[in-house]
């Protein structure tokens, strides 16, 4: 089983590297990964630690904000403006997680829900974010004064780089004794705790990395499109994460990628097309996913490939 | 008259109170719903600001293609919404209350992003106006201040329905059976009562009350899809606020919240937006449970 998916992602790996060369749009793929990169870091607490964040949208879109501006307005180089963009989402996910996690469940998700909004409220008001508009024109830096990201294929590598970084720290965190402490909490938490962890450490740690890391997604996005807008902020931002891990396969390393692809995919290809029912296709596969898969797409399939092997070793992380 | 208060003309105020009444009933009454459908169903109906929109949007579409007017409007647009409302339990919340609660707000956020899309799809993203009733047109000088007609009706409306939905509740047998059937469903069910057509009949008569609240809104505001979206979330902070599993709870601090949002529009206008989040935040660190929550 295990070398089998060594073998996928190797697998992965590769066509990841020859994608810009297969004639795919780079820039699509890099929306794509950014939003992929989102969706991991989501999942870190929606899958290993059983919290549904309803507010995700905070942390993508100000870190996005806060890159932008540094690197349009403030003339910072790109690495400085994603470190700093990075560092602001830790802040805000430190605040906010330390109010949400007072509470568990559903009252999580309404905590979550509400202050993301306060932040969108800011956001809209903030005179650093150009309000409507959002901000424009934000240039693409390089990697010091040698790498220069003007040219697609080159920040193609970069964030392709960074998302295989991000899956393989998520790997690392998830099968390191914090990520079992986490798991044990899901399960458990009063069990958790009296066997003598500190569940709500544990769980702000996990909301602080979560929400550094979609800070992290937010900041490539403005580089890679070159601007900022409100709809990163915007509630339906924190829906689609939700939905992205969900079809994807929340618990799982690969789902949420495979979840961010087909959503991108699937604005790409129709929002041209067929206007406002993309909000309606969005919410039938909300529908669909709570009603008929809950394991989301990766997840049935290894469902269904343990039942066929018998495989039961009660793990869900693979 | 030229009194101030804190060098704010004294007319100001009291029309900020008027508003922040206003709002303050909305909320109630969209809490009330929330309250009552978690109580019985376990469920967080996200779909409850796509109900009082569509509650709105029935209103419109009676009086546009049907030439009803708004009285039968009030009427009818709950009892149609609050069928809806019913179908959808049968077909999807039904098959939920056995796993995570969490399911029931996901399968609730789907259910309002279809609701929206559908509806921006056929009237579009612009706001529809409606006429306020004939009736009710003008406004009253009451000496001190000028009241318009329309506004106070509204609240006078709110207050009364959550009033009487507190009533049922609280004081009559069948409120006491529905809240039996909240503690406990299957010993109820012993007892030879069905159960699961109470939970589709509560299901269906929250979300009336969010269709209730739309008819009310459908005169003052632009009726359109997104209406109802970023009020559910400030009604979501004024439900933790108060504590989810108390009827008068959401009822208070809907009308509470209402207000203070009112005041802070004329002592810091740029708050206003996001002063009930505010509150939330600090109710939360002080005590987790809200107001009248139990836990």
């Amino acid at each position: 089983m295990r070398s089998k998916q060594n073998i996928f992602y190797l697998l992965m790996l590769v066509l990841g590297l020859l994608a810009p060369w297969l004639g795919v749009y780079p820039v699509y793929l890099m929306t794509l990964y950014c939003y992929a990169i989102f969706a991991c870091a989501f999942n870190l607490m929606l899958g290993f630690s059983g919290m549904l964040s309803f507010g995700h949208a905070a942390y993508f879109g100000f870190s996005s904000y806060v890159t932008a501006w540094l690197m349009s307005q403030q003339g910072w180089s790109t690495t400085g403006a994603i470190l700093a963009g990075m560092l602001s989402a830790c802040a805000l996910g430190l605040v906010i997680g330390f109010i949400a996690i007072r509470r568990s469940g559903i009252y999580f998700a309404m905590i979550t829900m509400a202050l993301s909004q306060l932040v969108y409220f800011v956001c809209l008001q903030a005179p650093f974010t150009g309000g409507e508009n959002g901000l424009q024109g934000v240039p693409r830096g390089g990697l010091g004064n040698w790498v220069s990201f003007q040219n697609d294929l080159t920040l193609y590598y970069f964030v392709f780089a960074v998302l295989v970084l991000v899956f393989l720290f998520i790997q690392r965190v998830v099968h390191s004794p914090f990520g079992q402490v986490l798991k044990a909490i899901r399960e458990n938490e009063t069990r958790a705790s009296s066997l003598g962890y500190f569940a709500d450490t544990h769980k702000l740690l996990v909301f602080v990395l979560s929400a550094t890391l979609s800070g992290l997604a937010g900041s490539l996005k403005s580089i890679v499109l070159g601007f900022a807008t409100l709809s990163d902020v915007l509630q339906s931002t924190s829906g689609e994460v939700i939905l992205m891990t969900m079809l994807g396969g929340a618990g799982t390393f690969f789902g949420p990628m495979l979840g961010a692809g087909i959503i991108v995919t699937l604005q790409d290809m129709l929002s041209d097309r067929v206007g406002s029912w993309v909000t309606v296709i969005i919410g039938t596969i909300f529908v669909l996913c709570v009603m008929v898969f809950r394991r989301g797409i990766v997840g049935e399939v290894l469902h269904h490939f343990e039942k066929q092997h018998g495989v039961d070793d009660g793990s869900k992380n693979n | 008259m030229s009194t101030d208060l804190f060098g704010i003309p004294i007319q100001v105020i009291l029309g900020q109170l008027l508003l922040g009444l206003l709002n303050g009933g909305f909320y109630a009454l969209l809490s009330l719903g929330l309250a009552v459908i978690f109580g019985l169903l376990g469920v967080v109906n996200f779909a409850h600001g796509a109900f009082y929109m569509l509650g709105a949007y029935a209103t419109w579409m009676l009086l546009d293609f049907f030439g009803l007017n708004y009285w039968a409007a009030l009427v009818l647009s709950p009892l149609l919404v609050g069928l809806l409302g019913v179908i959808l339990e049968r077909l999807f919340l039904k098959h939920l209350y056995k796993v995570n609660p969490l399911y029931g707000l996901l399968l609730t956020f789907g259910l309002a992003l279809i609701a929206e899309g559908v509806l921006r799809e056929m009237f579009g993203a612009s706001g529809q106006t409606y006429p306020v009733p004939e009736l009710l047109q003008g406004a009253l000088d009451v000496g001190f201040m000028i009241l318009p007609i329309y506004r106070v009706f509204v609240i006078v409306m709110c207050l009364s329905v959550c009033f009487i939905t507190w009533f049922l509740i609280e004081k009559t047998t069948l409120g006491s059976t529905l809240r039996a059937a909240t503690e406990n469903a299957s010993l109820v069910q012993a007892f030879g009562i069905n159960v699961p057509k109470i939970v589709m009949l509560t299901y269906g008569a929250g979300v009336g009350l969010a269709a209730f609240a739309g008819v009310l809104s459908a005169p003052i505001i632009q009726v359109s899809p997104l209406m109802g979206s970023s009020l559910v979330i400030v009604v979501f902070a004024v439900v933790v606020i108060g504590g989810m599993g108390s009827i008068l709870g959401a009822i208070l601090s809907g009308l509470t919240l209402g207000v203070i949002e009112g005041f802070t529009k004329v002592i810091y206008p740029e708050a206003s937006n996001i002063v009930v989040f505010v509150i939330m935040a600090i109710v939360l660190c002080w005590r987790p449970s809200g107001f009248f929550g139990k836990e």
